[in-house]
């Protein structure tokens, strides 16, 4: 992106806060002390339960694991990490239409003039009704509603579909507020400017207010992604296997629930990164303004 | 309609002799209920540069937003080279290219280097080509000492560079009048020299201007005329030597005698 301010960078980014506190050798020794019990004694309480051989055998099974995580279609069972595969594929799909589909309605809801009211009005009504109905609601009423009207093209749709529609349904009404929100972070001054240059509204939108809008909003954008990463789990209701619902059908054959460990797992594998680098964008923008830098 | 003439370096070589650069007829501008010009009558000729001074709050500002049309008016016109620019339907996008103003606070793009900031006017408004709007652009940072400066964003630069930086920008679009916001109002003592001397050296070339300015000194050296603005009026208006040594009206004394009891004059 740029490669100024490497010294205020490193400073502040996510190593020494997460270690805040840890500095010096004494400071190392006592807070690797101070974990290691807390760990061990959540392990302790966890591993002397009354019920934990049981929970154990259930739940965390390696054996179990093994199978939910590969699959085998001869004893009825999809693999979770195949399954993995389409929420991804949904995730980024959905990511890119919410991205514009966002920003369209972002755009017209800060619009003036008489000539965009229709369209303010339509797209206030849509995010006050798309932020306020539960998502899994959303979901239904795609992947049952739009089959049954019959229609040509619209009807014929897999369930992964109908659910990538939902997403982009819920998540472009709260995605389009927060690029409102990074638009009105832009000062008023900046649009004098811009217009005192002869620049139209929508130049001046385009060259001057989005590009530092957008960079405001990185990281509660992200923010939202790794939200939608595990929502894509909500499309198994429709009977897509994803991998949740793999893992849900792999204990519908076998009574153990391992198999949803696996899936929360490989969730946690795809979603840690995005919020460390969130985090990481995050400081390195605290870095950049205590700088007195404002890019 | 107003037209853009290419290439042509002096501003105003194409006005007819009756016609004043810049006139104001009977401006008024009401936020709200908050009157704040109450009637400004005032006519620029090519090459004039007027200063406007007054008390914060005397509607300087605002009268120079309203002449670029970034406020709409309330009531009355501004002409821009004998066409009114305040009459509705008038393309301000294209009236704005021929107005340039620079404000208090820089308002230079903190996402774009020295060089875009300078290139965008031209480039996406007259379209001008590209590696032609750049030549351009480096030949005027040249000339005001910023070539240097050309790669940097501008949090980098000093206020006085950014400053200077933006009346380049100004400039780059080749305005017919240039608008200055009391330009130096936000900068360290030490950097107004830099941002002045800019000035005096554009007027020294001809260049029209309408300054907001506290700067009483600078106002007394370059102003063909000055105009005291108290209560949304022009109370007075005068060559410098006059309104500086004998003012008439008993609010234009009143006023510099303030300015003189802070050291100001």
């Amino acid at each position: 992106m740029n490669e100024e301010t490497p010294g205020s960078v490193l400073v502040t980014s996510r190593g020494p806060r997460l270690l805040a506190g840890a500095s010096g050798r004494r400071g190392v020794v006592l807070s690797t002390a101070s974990t290691v019990i807390v760990i061990a004694a959540l392990a302790a309480i966890f591993l002397l339960a009354p019920g934990s051989r049981q929970v154990r055998h259930t739940f965390l099974n390696p054996a179990d694991m093994w199978h939910a995580l590969l699959g085998d279609p001869r004893h009825g069972y999809y693999s979770v990490g195949e399954a993995l595969w389409l929420n991804i594929r949904m995730f980024l799909a959905a990511e890119v239409l919410i991205l514009i589909l966002a920003l369209a309605v972002a755009v017209i809801r800060q619009s003036t003039g008489p000539v965009m009211l229709p369209l303010r009005v339509i797209s206030t009504v849509y995010v006050d009704v798309a932020r306020g109905v539960p998502l899994i609601l959303i979901i239904y009423a795609l992947g049952y509603g739009l089959p049954a009207l019959s229609l040509r093209f619209v009807s014929s749709q897999s369930a992964a579909v109908y659910g990538v529609a939902a997403l982009v349904i819920s998540y472009s009404a709260y995605v389009s507020e927060v690029y409102r929100a990074g638009i009105n972070s832009v000062h008023q001054s900046q649009v004098a400017a811009a217009r005192s240059l002869g620049l139209s509204h929508w130049a001046s939108l385009r060259f001057v207010i989005l590009p530092q809008a957008v960079r405001n909003i990185i990281p509660p954008l992200l923010n939202d992604f790794i939200s939608l990463q595990k929502d894509t789990a909500l499309v198994g209701v429709l009977g897509a296997i994803e991998a949740n619902k793999a893992a849900e059908l792999y204990s519908d054959t076998t009574f153990n629930y391992s198999s949803y460990v696996v899936a929360a797992i490989l969730f946690l594998i795809l979603t840690i990164p995005l919020a460390r680098f969130t985090d990481h964008l995050i400081a390195r923008d605290r870095g950049r303004r205590l700088a007195g830098g404002a890019r | 309609m107003i037209s853009r003439t290419s290439g042509g370096d002096s501003p105003a070589a194409d006005t007819p002799p009756a016609a004043a650069a810049l006139e104001i007829r009977g401006l008024h501008k009401s936020f709200g209920a908050n009157e704040v010009l109450r009637g400004i009558d005032l006519s620029v000729a090519a090459h004039e540069v007027i200063c406007l001074i007054g008390a914060s709050g005397s509607g300087k500002s605002t009268l120079l937003r309203c002449v670029n049309l970034l406020e709409p008016v309330s009531a009355g016109s501004v002409y821009l080279a004998g066409q009114e620019i305040t009459r509705p339907g008038v393309n301000e996008n294209l009236v704005r290219t021929h107005i340039g103003i620079v404000f208090q606070s820089f308002n230079l793009f903190p996402h774009m280097t020295v060089l875009r900031n300078v290139t965008l006017g031209p480039a996406r408004v007259l379209r001008t080509p590209r590696a032609e709007a750049v030549r351009q652009a480096r030949a005027l940072l040249d000339r005001f000492g910023l070539l240097d400066k050309a790669g940097d964003y501008p949090d980098r630069l000093s206020g006085g560079q950014q400053q200077r930086v933006a009346i380049v920008r100004a400039l780059a679009m080749r305005p017919r009048i240039l608008l200055l916001d009391e330009v130096t109002s936000a900068l360290d003592p030490e950097l107004v020299a830099e941002v002045l001397d800019v000035i005096r050296e554009l007027a020294e070339g001809g260049m029209t201007m309408l300054i907001a300015t506290h700067e009483m000194g600078f106002a007394r050296d370059i102003a063909s005329r000055v105009c005291f603005l108290a209560d949304g009026r022009i109370v007075e208006e005068a060559p410098p030597a006059q309104l500086f040594t004998e003012p008439r009206d008993e609010r234009t004394q009143r006023f510099l005698r303030r300015i003189t009891e802070a050291g100001r004059l």
